[in-house]
């Protein structure tokens, strides 16, 4: 009897190609990785045809969000971070420890008073960004420790680099449904110091909206 | 060395021959595979590709004292003034409120590419010719849009507006922060 015989299919397909593909894929992504920054306050930034992208280093983001008073601070660069810290801490006569110091040079922006700034440096950082956690940098008239911190920060990038030092970078980062008296209010608290010239950091889209 | 490897069959030869055994020389690579994709996912959903877009500004000095007495005088006839109110809206006319130019009455118009954009493009164009025939003008000469944002209106009308200048090509623009009770009126609410 003829019998009909059952071509036996192999099980295993052929990874290689896949394999392949995987890894150039994963090789992509480990190079054009940025660490995506916990922030601590989400900000819904407006979107805006101009593609201009903002400098790594020497640059100072002012974040402010939608709540009451929810202005954080960040300032890029370890060396000026550092050194920014030091001369607010003698300004506010707030002692900083070495270790604290270097700690606050890795860590992102921050929304704390002065005074209670090493409470969030010795944080962990999964902790650090809870929501609710850090109230905002004080800006009024009293207690104008966000114009002090642009100054200091200023200051540290001379004391850095010399009297030839490239001028800061500024950015202003606000939420689209941010009123315009508070955005007003940030750009006053630049422009009081002479600065003239900032970014305002936008999303992308396209010309037809 | 047959011994090492099981299975294979080797004891039902009797001859003493050694064969070397044909390894198998397909790796499976499932699990490789699985582990690469589990990283490619990791990164993607770790970082951000883009870098935040930013939009440069740049405002005239207020400490500037040579400037803070004299008012710039500008010709009428090439300004357009853009007044943004609550809930996105936006009022604009050509020229002096008292005395808007031709075609140029305070009007509502909408954010986008159908609402603001075309007027602005239309003034774009009318002033350019107007600058070009005029005997005195510099080169460079054209539109001076005059941004009024109002207590109101929120911060992405103000980069929306700003946008548009971009988009527009406008030579001149300004963000003026004092506004007239007259252009206050314009944009106000009526109240129902």
């Amino acid at each position: 009897m003829a019998q009909l015989k059952m071509s036996k299919k192999a099980t295993s397909i052929d990874m290689t190609a896949m394999c392949d593909v995987a890894f150039l894929l994963l090789t992509f992504f480990i190079l054009t990785a940025t660490a995506k920054v916990p922030e601590p306050i989400s900000v819904d930034t407006p979107s805006s045809t101009v593609k201009t992208k903002l400098p790594e280093e020497g640059l100072i983001t002012i974040t402010v969000g939608k709540g009451k008073e929810n202005i954080f601070f960040d300032i890029k660069g370890r060396d000026l971070r550092e050194k920014a810290l030091e001369l607010m801490g003698a300004e506010y006569k707030v002692p900083f420890t070495d270790k604290e110091k270097k700690q606050f040079a890795l860590m992102e922006s921050f929304g704390v008073p002065i005074e209670s700034l090493s409470t969030i440096i010795n944080m962990k950082s999964s902790d650090r960004n809870k929501a609710g956690l850090q109230p905002g940098i004080p800006f009024d008239s009293i207690n104008h420790q966000l114009k002090d911190w642009i100054y200091k920060t200023r200051q540290a990038n001379i004391e850095l680099n010399g009297s030839d030092a490239k001028e800061l970078n500024y950015a202003i980062k606000g939420d689209a449904k941010l009123e315009y008296p508070k955005i007003r209010k940030i750009m006053d608290i630049l422009q009081d110091q002479d600065i003239n010239t900032f970014d305002l950091v936008t999303g992308l889209r396209g010309k037809d909206y | 060395m047959a011994e090492l490897n099981t299975g294979d069959g080797g004891g039902k030869k009797g001859s003493g021959k050694v064969r070397s055994k044909k390894q198998n020389s397909k790796v499976d690579l499932t699990a490789m595979v699985d582990l690469a994709f589990l990283l490619i996912t990791f990164f993607m959903l770790t970082t951000s590709l883009s870098k935040p877009q930013s939009m440069n500004l740049g405002l005239p000095d207020k400490n500037d004292t040579l400037q803070k007495d004299k008012d710039i005088k500008v010709d009428q006839k090439r300004t357009m003034t853009i007044m943004l109110g609550a809930d996105n809206k936006i009022k604009w006319f050509h020229g002096l409120l008292e005395a808007p130019e031709p075609n140029g009455k305070p009007t509502d118009a909408v954010y986008g590419k159908n609402g603001i954009r075309q007027e602005i493009l239309k003034r774009v164009k009318s002033v350019a010719e107007y600058c070009a025939a005029k005997p005195n003008s510099k080169k460079g000469d054209g539109l001076i849009v005059i941004i009024k944002p109002t207590k109101k209106s929120n911060y992405k009308n103000l980069v929306d507006i700003l946008d548009e200048m971009a988009i527009c090509n406008v030579p001149t623009y300004a963000i003026v922060n004092d506004i007239t009770p007259e252009e206050a009126k314009l944009v106000a609410v009526p109240k129902p």
